[in-house]
């Protein structure tokens, strides 16, 4: 197994489990469950014990390695230099040999075959990929600046669809060229990579790489954040070179110029950023940016902000297959929390699945009157002229 | 061993004996240093090697140019005088030890030498240093500093290693024969205490001052000037090179930069403290410091400059606490063409 | 089993109860070198209710149980020796109140210490607690009931001393509790009352399950600084020790001694923390910590290292991150080490036994003392490095700690938080009446037996 090497050089002291400033636990599964087994130091472990056959491969070891949700704040905070940056790849790579012997759990197999026969895990048509645009009149790419990535949420999610329809007309009118793939589109794979299913993931890239290519090309904005991950960092492997941004950072360029014009009424606004944003790539200013471009939005951080952001706790694949669970301890539910407690009236999002994720958990824990959950578009729209 | 080049008739026909009368931190009439500085002329113990804050500065009042700091630390460790607690001193040896762990490398001109702060290289960088070769490391630094701990044994061990170092992994294998030397302490090494201990430099140091205003005069076009007080902080080693100080007004003409009039600057420069808090003498330290950033302040300096990065490291807290910027001199130039600074 | 595991289930919940081979692998063992032992079930109750229902349930079925906080005591006591149930206490998280006019607070005993640091920073920023240098996710409950100490105990002695009171689940699954709470809504002191703290401080789990306990918090200055003071001669350490302490500026004093880096090798290194509420006050003190060495720095034998402020910021955190990476100092991932609790005139034969046994036995060390009150006694840590993937390796290092538990039992000092082979050594050398009267309490407390066995056995 790749990383098999730094499995025992994990002492387990549990810096992974929390935020640099300690307040709380900060790895959603450990969150959740509690069991020092769904921990990173745990899943090390585990791993080592499973490869030199000392535990089985069981259904809860598999449950314990796919319930992670990939959120980096173990890389982000463990204290070992010469290793940490490969914590997360390790528990990558025990998933992918789980995925090499057939032995992952049913909901994550559900989920490799639909993007396998769909190109999506809804399992819907590829055809309707690009009917969350109906209505905007937006042009298919023929050689425009960039071209939209709405990926798999943009296209079939209903939140999901509704914050693409927002990003993509807030770019139609600040008049930014673009087009888009609608039923050429294909899933991006992040969530496949970071699953584990290494093969899978390549077969996807290079389907989109090749698509990409024949299109012409050369600029990318994703909507969601793990698809800007997939196709920045993981898409060069397969000489998929492009220059990709989020939608946030295009967002950031155009408001630039100053304070935004529009509605200027007093509105507190809280940032949850998204871990491929954030953790993954290091971008925490650009959101912020825009929000501070807004008329009259005042910023109210959450304790655990920027590398400390607390994972949604759909990413990793959790976001479909739900391994990791719900109840008041889900990070999604205890996120809005610290959100609703900063007293900010809306919670700002920049990822589709933050967005379903979050908007659920406010439903959940009841604070839809106090609490709304936009992404950054629909803010930005909201408070336009 | 080398000998120091120090010429004892030029002392006791000396009739100011300015390295003593004119120290900052020892308080003696004429007749009084007189007396001390025959002592150590003589080899005896003098109080003078006990009170020596190793400021550096006698190297620079005495008008013969006879060494008489160098000899005082000579005599200091001839006679276990020592201004720091052994073991930090000891400490100190084996931590700036070299590392042996230097490899040949390809260099071209310019190259700077960080000495032992390579920790310093993204402070080099921008259109001053476009082209420009980094080296440094323990395996080059240049050794001076155990002038504050009486050990001009370990200088005279490892100094002439350091530039056999610096011929035989760059400047030699690169047909280099130039040296930017980013620190003071370097340029006073090669240019003045090597020759003092008889030890050849078989390459052409240059003070990055001098690299600094050449490289600004040819980017003249793109400055931006600072038009703002600026308060330098003249590091002890500085007191080795004094011709080399009109840079430093130069590089501010250039820059835009205001240097006021201060009580605390040239001659009657102030140690940055950081040497008397090792000879265990805060109370000392605390008042060098105070006088110094009071006159800074005084002045209305927006930005205290620096060359030295240890002055830096000791002072910039100090400094920011009075509202002024702690700024390296290389990053205030970088400023003035528009870019940001690290650091 | 299964009817225990249905059992369990009704009372803390399906979800956190656990016989899986996945659980009872890792609850077998700690970051140590001491062997597993698995347990049969992984309990994690949420309240001292659902704690009194598993001791019951326990009790009734004689069944061993093993409370554990972090995890992180290194030396293997949460291991369930014979088997049974291991009680992970971290979901019991809360923090109950803070009283800041009597300076306390009263916590849930699986609360940790990184959570409760970050909550005074916020809520009470002028109070802080004493913090081991264990990673934050160690307990509060853990610490104090194994007698730890931390940045706090030159200030305020071992981290037990600094205990208010408790709540515990007695083995026969009552409810008591300790101090002036069982007689007072306040958690303000463990007198004037018979102090009955004694019968769970120490025992290792062998005596209860403590649900809640309260201790004593300290000013949070805005001002702080840490002097290093090395010296070369560890004869010295005693006297500096005890005249850096006496000065009572001081709220940490550690000394440390390492083969690396390089220019550590060979010297002692004596960390002082203190902190002020101006910078005048911390000059003063400061002034005040260096005239108590003054003979030394005049001697020039010792003295302070000079650091800018940036380079002191690392020596000032707590806990320090730093100390868990020594487990990788040969990419091996594991440490352990002996805390010998000794009076501060052995500093010198303790360092220089540590040194030969670390040299002979070749495991890679790192020693140093944390000192507990005015220099009233010390925590001398003998931590040895070793490689997880290679048991002979590990064996090495196991060697290498029951050496240095039997030279410091030999030398008058004390093994802390001793694994179980160590703690037999104890009982060898204890007045045989003290442990016959640990044994009638014990028997006691704990008719079945059931409560951590295998601990404090002769």
């Amino acid at each position: 197994m790749e990383h098999a090497e730094i499995l025992h050089r994990c002492f387990r002291c549990g810096y992974c489990k929390l935020p640099g400033s300690y307040q709380d636990l900060n790895c959603p599964s450990y969150l959740q469950y509690r069991f020092e087994t769904y921990s990173p130091g745990g899943r090390m472990w585990l791993l080592r014990a499973w490869l030199d056959e000392e535990i089985p491969t069981s259904a809860r070891l598999q449950e314990i390695l796919f319930s992670c949700t990939a959120c980096g704040n173990c890389v982000e905070h463990c204290v070992f230099p010469k290793f940490k940056a490969d914590v997360l790849n390790a528990i990558t790579a025990g998933r992918g040999e789980l995925v090499n012997e057939g032995s992952v759990p049913r909901r994550v197999s559900d989920f490799f075959k639909a993007i396998h026969l769909y190109g999506n895990p809804y399992k819907l048509p590829e055809a309707d990929r690009g009917a969350w645009a109906k209505g905007l009149g937006l042009e298919p790419y023929r050689g425009q600046e960039y071209l939209f990535f709405a990926g798999c949420a943009g296209s079939y999610d209903e939140r999901g669809r509704k914050m693409a329809r927002a990003v993509a007309g807030l770019l139609q009118d600040r008049g930014v060229s673009f087009g888009i793939l609608g039923a050429l589109e294909r899933c991006d794979g992040n969530e496949v990579r970071a699953m584990g299913e290494a093969g899978l993931f390549e077969e996807i890239a290079r389907h989109n790489i090749a698509k990409f290519l024949d299109a012409g090309v050369v600029k990318i904005i994703t909507l969601s954040p793990h698809a800007y991950h997939a196709i920045r960092n993981y898409y060069p492997r397969f000489n998929g070179i492009f220059q990709v941004l989020h939608y946030s950072q295009v967002l950031a360029r155009m408001m630039s110029k100053g304070k935004d014009q529009g509605a200027d009424t007093p509105l507190t606004v809280t940032f949850h950023d998204p871990c491929y944003l954030g953790r993954h790539n290091q971008d925490y200013l650009t959101p912020r940016m825009v929000l501070a471009a807004l008329p009259g939005v005042e910023l109210a951080e959450m304790d655990r902000a920027r590398v400390d952001a607390l994972c949604c706790g759909g990413g990793g694949g959790n976001f479909f297959t739900d391994l990791l669970g719900s109840g008041p301890d889900s990070s999604s539910r205890v996120r809005v929390r610290e959100a609703a407690a900063t007293g900010a009236q809306v919670l700002a999002v920049a990822c589709p699945k933050c967005a379903k994720m979050l908007e659920d958990a406010v439903k959940a824990e009841a604070l839809e009157s106090a609490l709304r959950v936009m992404d950054l578009a629909e803010l930005v729209q909201a408070r336009s002229v | 061993m080398s000998e120091l080049k120090y010429d004892q008739k030029i002392c006791t026909k000396c009739e100011k004996i300015d390295c003593l009368t004119r120290c900052q931190h020892i308080a003696l009439d004429l007749e009084e240093a007189r007396q001390e500085w025959m002592k150590i002329l003589a080899g005896r113990d003098s109080r003078v090697l006990h009170e020596c804050l190793t400021c550096y500065a006698c190297e620079e009042y005495c008008p013969y140019h006879n060494h008489p700091f160098y000899l005082i630390v000579d005599r200091q460790e001839e006679l276990s005088a020592w201004p720091v607690p052994v073991p930090l001193t000891k400490q100190q040896i084996a931590m700036m030890a070299p590392k042996g762990q230097i490899v040949a490398q390809k260099v071209s001109a310019p190259v700077i030498n960080l000495c032992s702060f390579p920790m310093l290289a993204g402070s080099i960088q921008g259109k001053l240093f476009a082209g420009a070769s980094i080296i440094g490391g323990n395996d080059l630094f240049c050794n001076i500093m155990w002038l504050h701990f009486a050990k001009n044994s370990v200088i005279r061990e490892r100094l002439p290693k350091v530039i056999n170092n610096l011929m035989d992994y760059y400047l030699k294998v690169s047909g280099v024969d130039e040296l930017i030397c980013f620190h003071d302490e370097c340029f006073g090494t090669y240019t003045q205490l090597a020759p003092a201990f008889g030890i050849e430099v078989p390459f052409k140091p240059i003070h990055l001052f001098e690299y600094l205003t050449k490289k600004l005069t040819e980017l003249k076009k793109e400055i931006r000037p600072i038009n703002a007080k600026v308060a330098y902080q003249r590091p002890c080693s500085n007191r080795l090179v004094p011709e080399t100080q009109h840079w430093v007004d130069e590089i501010f003409k250039l820059i835009g930069a205001i240097r006021p009039a201060r009580e605390y600057e040239g001659e009657n420069a102030l140690c940055c403290g950081m040497v008397v808090q090792a000879a265990q003498r805060d109370d000392r330290a605390d008042a060098i410091q105070k006088r110094n950033l009071d006159d800074m302040a005084a002045v209305g300096a927006r930005y205290c400059v620096f060359n030295c990065p240890m002055c830096f490291m000791t002072l910039k807290g100090m400094v920011a606490e009075r509202g002024m910027t702690p700024i390296l001199i290389s990053d205030l130039c970088r400023i003035a063409l528009g870019e940001g600074f690290w650091g | 089993m299964e009817e225990i595991y249905r059992e369990l289930v009704k009372i803390v919940g399906e979800r956190f109860v656990s016989n899986q081979p996945e659980e009872r692998f890792l609850y077998s063992r700690d970051p140590g070198t001491m062997e597993p032992h698995a347990p049969d079930w992984v309990v994690m109750p949420n309240t001292t209710e659902e704690v009194q229902k598993i001791v019951r349930l326990a009790n009734r079925q004689k069944i061993p149980l093993v409370p554990m906080g972090g995890g992180l005591v290194l030396s293997g006591l949460s291991r369930p020796l014979q088997g049974g149930m291991v009680l992970d206490m971290k979901r019991m998280n809360r923090i109950l109140e803070v009283n800041e006019a009597s300076s306390y607070v009263v916590v849930e005993a699986g609360a940790s210490q990184g959570m409760l640091q970050a909550y005074l920073k916020k809520h009470h920023p002028r109070l802080k607690h004493s913090i081991p240098d264990a990673p934050p996710i160690a307990t509060i409950g853990g610490n104090v009931l194994i007698h730890g100490s931390g940045h706090l105990s030159a200030a305020g002695g071992f981290h037990s001393e600094m205990l208010n009171g408790l709540e515990v689940v007695l083995p026969t699954g009552e409810v008591a509790r300790i101090g002036s709470c069982s007689a007072s809504p306040y958690w303000f002191s463990r007198s004037p009352l018979p102090d009955l703290a004694g019968l769970f401080l120490g025992w290792h789990g062998t005596t209860g399950v403590v649900t809640k306990l309260a201790i004593k918090l300290f000013p949070a200055r805005p001002w702080n600084d840490v002097g290093i003071f090395v010296i070369e001669d560890p004869e010295l350490a005693p006297d500096i020790i005890r005249r850096l302490a006496r000065v009572q500026v001081a709220e940490d004093i550690l000394a440390w001694m390492s083969p690396k880096p390089d220019w550590a090798k060979g010297f002692q290194m004596i960390n002082i923390a203190y902190g002020a509420e101006t910078k005048a006050e911390l000059t003063l003190k400061r002034d005040l910590i260096r005239e108590s060495v003054r003979p030394y720095l005049e001697r020039k034998v010792g003295g302070f290292m000079p650091l800018p402020p940036d380079m002191k910021v690392r020596f000032l955190e707590a806990p320090q991150s730093t100390l868990a990476v020594f487990a990788d100092v040969n990419k091996g991932g594991g440490f352990e080490y002996v805390g010998a609790i000794m009076p501060v005139e052995l500093f010198a034969p303790a360092f220089r036994k540590g040194l030969e046994i670390a040299e002979s036995r070749k495991v890679p060390y790192s020693l140093g003392a944390r000192i507990v009150g005015l220099a009233h006694c010390m925590m001398f840590f003998y931590a040895y490095a070793f490689n997880r993937a290679d048991q002979a390796d590990v064996r090495r290092a196991q060697t290498a700690l029951e050496d240095t538990n039997a030279m410091v039992l030999e030398m008058g000092g004390i093994p802390w938080k001793a694994e179980t082979p160590a703690q037999k050594q104890i009982i060898k050398k204890m007045d045989p009446n003290t442990f016959a009267l640990m044994n009638r309490l014990r028997a006691v407390l704990d008719p079945q037996g059931i409560m951590n066995p295998g601990n404090w056995e002769a």
